[in-house]
């Protein structure tokens, strides 16, 4: 008993090494599956409150631009509101027109208030959580396009893992010819994902669109990713394709989570007939 | 030395502000992303004991940690490199020892002897990072420039902030 008090004296600078090791490593490894973001949720409160301090701080800095943004957004909105159109067909005098519609998403708006773009393994912060009716696996944009996916949700704040995280996917497609593929981020420059799985013999030209293909039941289908800026086969049968994204994610201010009121509806069904 | 205490929390402190508030938002094209933090490994005076040199480099990984959203990451690259720290010293005492009462830095001994100290454990500390980071080895060389261009920026950085704060 004495000789291995005396060893772990001894040795005490190594084991307490090893010791800090492990548990940092630890650490790191149970965060790296994305679903595990929210080991932080008791710091997150913390830090968010100080990164929204010094965020507002620094949106000061480029409000004129921001603004100009948020104009040109909401012009494009009241554009396509239903009461921008006019019914180009007659219908009978009290006939309902909108009771045949019913609303599937609903957008809730979200100021950035920490975001990163220089590691492996990208985060965004926002501040709208669980109180606002944000919850993990919704789907967030921009104003010009895809930007992440809902992982970690506090009581105000919520962390978003954004396209610009090597361990994201999203199903995507071919706006003018329709053919899918899986969208993911590379590591290298921020403005460029990779899109895979495009069988060779589609014809592609560069500056052509690709946008969310709807099937995963979180993005809705046909929200703007980015447009193509380089393409080559790979391994014979499929396409690697370079896409510029069309959100700039280093001039990321505000975005919109989205909830889909069907997604659960669709995610039973899907159980049930057998697809995990 | 009766302030040391006062002196290193106020460093690490500011230290972490720099970091967080300042280099955590530069971005080179993805490549140049300096941690500057380290200083505080860097400077703390010759005597203290390993468990406490262990425990602060925890202790300001961790912190770097909350605020960049990487638990673990930073933590586990400083506690290495604090491992490494006494080893360098050792490795680099001038023939009759370190003297009491002198901290590692320029103004006492030198910048050719600085710049390797720093060079060293910088080096230990970005490798261990950016390699945890990516977690596999297959875009080796992309990797690896980004360890030595950050690696360059952060030592630039380090010997820079002795010039201007540590004048005497």
């Amino acid at each position: 008993m004495r000789n291995l008090l005396r060893l772990i004296l001894t040795n005490h600078f190594f084991l307490l090494f090893i010791l800090f090791e492990t548990v940092s490593l630890l650490l790191v490894f149970q965060n790296n599956n994305y679903h595990k973001a929210h080991a932080f949720n008791l710091s997150r409160n913390v830090s968010g409150y100080i990164n929204s301090t010094i965020f507002s701080f620094r949106q000061y800095l480029d409000l004129h631009e921001t603004n100009r943004r948020l104009l040109e957004e909401n012009q494009a909105l009241r554009n396509s509101l239903m009461s921008s159109y006019k019914l180009s067909i007659p219908l009978p005098s009290g006939v309902e027109f909108d009771s045949a519609w019913t609303q599937q998403y609903n957008f809730i708006a979200a100021r950035v208030i920490s975001n990163s773009v220089n590691k492996q393994n990208n985060f965004i912060s926002i501040d709208k959580g669980s109180v606002h009716g944000v919850e993990p696996d919704m789907a967030v944009i921009s104003d010009k396009g895809v930007a992440g996916i809902v992982t970690g949700v506090s009581d105000h704040y919520s962390t978003i893992i954004p396209l610009l995280n090597i361990d994201l996917r999203i199903s995507s497609k071919l706006k003018n010819s329709g053919h899918f593929g899986s969208l993911h981020w590379d590591g290298k420059d921020p403005e460029i994902a990779i899109l895979r799985d495009i069988p060779h013999h589609v014809t592609l030209h560069e500056g052509d669109t690709v946008v969310t293909s709807g099937y995963s039941s979180i993005f809705p289908e046909g929200i703007m990713i980015g447009n193509i800026v380089d393409f080559e086969i790979e391994g014979g049968n499929f396409y690697k394709i370079s896409v510029n994204l069309s959100t700039d994610f280093r001039k990321f201010n505000y975005a919109y989570v989205i909830d889909n009121f069907f997604r659960k509806e669709l995610l039973e069904l899907e159980g049930a007939g057998g697809y995990d | 030395m009766i302030n040391v205490l006062p002196r290193n929390i106020l460093r690490i402190a500011v230290l972490v502000s720099i970091q967080v508030f300042m280099l955590n938002n530069i971005q080179f094209s993805g490549f140049v992303n300096p941690y500057f933090y380290v200083l505080f490994i860097l400077l703390l005076p010759f005597e203290t004991p390993g468990w406490l040199l262990l425990s602060l480099g925890f202790t300001m990984g961790l912190a770097i940690d909350i605020f960049s959203n990487t638990p673990g990451l930073h933590a586990s690259a400083t506690v290495f490199m604090s491992f490494l720290r006494p080893t360098v010293l050792n490795y680099l005492a001038p023939r009759d020892g370190y003297v009491p009462g002198t901290f590692p830095r320029i103004y006492y001994y030198g910048l050719k002897w600085f710049f390797k100290y720093s060079l060293i454990l910088i080096l230990a500390h970005h490798f261990f990072l950016f390699y945890i980071e990516v977690f596999r080895f297959s875009d080796f060389f992309q990797t690896f420039t980004r360890v030595i261009l950050s690696s360059a920026f952060t030592i630039f950085l380090v010997v820079i902030s002795q010039y201007f704060i540590y004048r005497k």
